[in-house]
């Protein structure tokens, strides 16, 4: 059920501003890609165009294909809704919804989305919960509310709250920056198991993360201030901490830029 | 360096009673001076008395503990006076209304109309006129809630460009809207239809007034939700009518309800649209949409105006006046228990 994600030329504004200029790459499904450059480089701003969550911000406009398999999300006809039940995301800040407990902030999509079976949601809960990683330390809590858990508890509850509508690709945006290393370790172990099941792109500043979770990277990096951000390169991990094949990623990965 | 040595960050500190032994020492050379020099006017004996306090204060701390704390402490009773001469009027407010309107109320005074009671008369009540406040309110907030909550929502959620601005802009003329003016807009289209005064043409008037109240305080509730909570729901999904119906709503609607309640409090001490639109009736109508009624603001004009100097109207006029008080404290406790009970949980 994990699906390719295909983009050619994209661009994105935020009003007049070119924040992304011409990025092409293929997110293999069933394995985890990771996005690395300096901040302002646009790899948060990409993320958010595969599942148009670009255009939520205002003036957000986008040029070019994101093709998920053989159907393009900027098509004519495509409801931006429908595409993020497909391509779900998590934040960089854990972020519950505090008038919710555990239980109703994993059952929101369903819920929201109004469509689901009452007999099953319980075990729908259950299951992504327990995909989260977090089935053991809140079950005897569900009705206690989401914002009382720690912070990497509750990103954990994030990630189980977008895998219960049982996307086909799952985006992080730097899902760790905001949690101690123990927490960190605990998703980026989960990353390493969801991938199994959903095409995973995340995003970090971490780069021993990016090395360590993930299967293929992509260096971004951006000319100057104010300048749009590029694709620099995507290849396997391994040959991008290794052998990559631009000198900018060399100096980015080796700390002699930036 | 075994010798002890003196503590740069630790400076002589004037010990905790001084201020009230100031500001004690201060009102009894003030009653002296004021004795001696013949003042009668206790105000000046208080004036010279606040003087002294500061004078003292400074001069004392200034020499003790430094200038700095010296401007600290003139500071720290200049806020004292601000915050006393704050209260002083709010207390005696209520002191005043609670003592003389006490006086005839009773249950008696609540259940009965002034039906058969001449206004220079004792006895009679206010039931007429608490059913007139709790209708044309009541509808008023029917009317104004909704419109008013929709319009912020339109405006923070949808609004973009020349619509909103204009929108906002006229929230902002509405909210400096003399409550007169609303009653003669509504007062000029009843005389158009040859309409008679009713209880609905003083809703509408009053609606009219809250609206801009509300719309104003449900946007600042509905900017404070962060927009990750929205951006959260989007992501999985969910539309974005829903994600403001189950995300957005929910977790401002303490915030929002207040903001009604306070609206609500605003409208139902109005008088001038009332008068000229719902008339005063003695007698009891609990039909809103025919004949005049009543309401709290207007009869407490009433007894006033029509007393004739009898001390029943007086006294009933204060008594009214509580009960509004009351109503309107009530209306806010049970805005704050709102809140709280809504206010998006935390703890474990």
């Amino acid at each position: 059920m994990a699906k390719r994600i295909d983009v050619s030329g994209l661009t994105a504004y935020y009003g007049s501003h070119k924040a992304i200029e011409d990025i092409s790459m293929t997110v293999e499904p069933r394995s985890v890609t990771a996005f690395i450059g300096p901040s302002g480089c646009g790899k948060s701003t990409f993320l958010r165009t595969l599942n148009r969550m670009h255009e939520v911000t205002p003036g957000g406009r986008v040029e070019g294909k994101v093709m998920l398999d053989d159907e393009d999300l900027y098509g004519t006809g495509i409801d931006p809704v429908s595409v993020r039940r497909e391509v779900g995301m998590v934040f960089q800040r854990p972020n519950p919804f505090p008038t919710m407990s555990i239980f109703d902030n994993v059952a929101a999509g369903l819920r929201l989305n109004g469509s689901y079976k009452k007999s099953e949601l319980a075990e729908v809960v259950e299951k992504s919960l327990k995909g989260a990683n977090l089935w053991n330390e809140v079950k005897d809590r569900l009705n206690k509310p989401g914002s009382g858990l720690s912070g990497g508890q509750q990103q954990r509850l994030c990630i189980a709250r977008a895998i219960a509508v049982e996307p086909k690709v799952l985006l992080m945006d730097e899902p760790c920056s905001a949690l101690d290393p123990i927490s960190t370790l605990a998703i980026e172990d989960l990353i390493g198991e969801l991938k199994e099941r959903f095409t995973i792109v995340i995003v970090t500043h971490n780069m021993q993360q990016a090395a360590r979770v993930s299967d293929r990277t992509a260096f971004f990096n951006l000319a100057a201030v104010g300048q749009p951000g590029k694709l620099i390169e995507i290849d396997e991990t391994e040959r991008i901490f290794s052998n990559p094949s631009v000198q900018a990623t060399e100096d980015y990965i080796s700390g002699r830029f930036g | 360096m075994s010798t002890a040595t003196v503590s740069t960050l630790k400076g002589a500190r004037l010990p905790k009673w001084s201020p009230y032994a100031i500001a004690g020492g201060s009102v009894g050379l003030a009653i002296a001076i004021g004795l001696a020099a013949g003042l009668d006017s206790r105000v000046q004996w208080g004036l010279i008395a606040a003087i002294l306090f500061i004078v003292g204060t400074y001069g004392i701390a200034a020499r003790v503990e430094g200038k700095r704390q010296a401007k600290d402490r003139i500071a720290t009773s200049l806020v004292w006076v601000a915050f006393l001469l704050a209260v002083i009027p709010l207390v005696s407010l209520v002191w005043v209304t609670v003592v003389r309107g006490i006086k005839v109320l009773d249950l008696y005074f609540l259940t009965h109309s002034m039906g058969v009671v001449a206004d220079t008369e004792p006895g009679g009540g206010i039931y007429h006129a608490i059913i007139g406040s709790l209708e044309q309110v009541g509808l008023a907030t029917l009317i104004a809630a909704p419109v008013g909550v929709l319009t912020a929502i339109y405006l923070v959620e949808y609004g973009r460009g020349k619509l909103s601005k204009a929108i906002t802009f006229f929230v902002d003329v509405m909210t400096g809207i003399p409550s007169i003016v609303a009653g003669l807009f509504i007062l000029s289209l009843m005389l158009q239809f040859e309409m008679q005064p009713f209880g609905f043409a003083g809703s509408l008037a009053l609606a009219i007034l809250m609206m801009p109240v509300v719309v104003r305080s449900t946007e600042e509730m509905l900017k404070l939700v962060p927009n990750e909570l929205r951006e959260a729901s989007l992501a999985l999904g969910v539309p974005k009518w829903r994600t403001i119906l189950k995300v957005v709503l929910p977790t401002s609607i303490g915030g929002i309800t207040t903001g009604i309640m306070l609206a609500v409090a605003r409208i139902a001490g109005e008088t001038a649209p009332v008068l000229l639109l719902v008339f005063g009736n003695p007698f009891i109508n609990t039909n809103p949409f025919e004949g005049a009624q009543s309401s709290l603001p207007l009869y407490i004009y009433q007894q006033y105006a029509n007393s004739a100097g009898s001390g029943a109207a007086y006294d009933r006029a204060w008594a009214a006046s509580l009960t509004l008080i009351a109503f309107v404290m009530i209306l806010n406790l049970v805005a704050r228990g709102i809140a709280r009970w809504k206010a998006p949980k935390t703890g474990r």
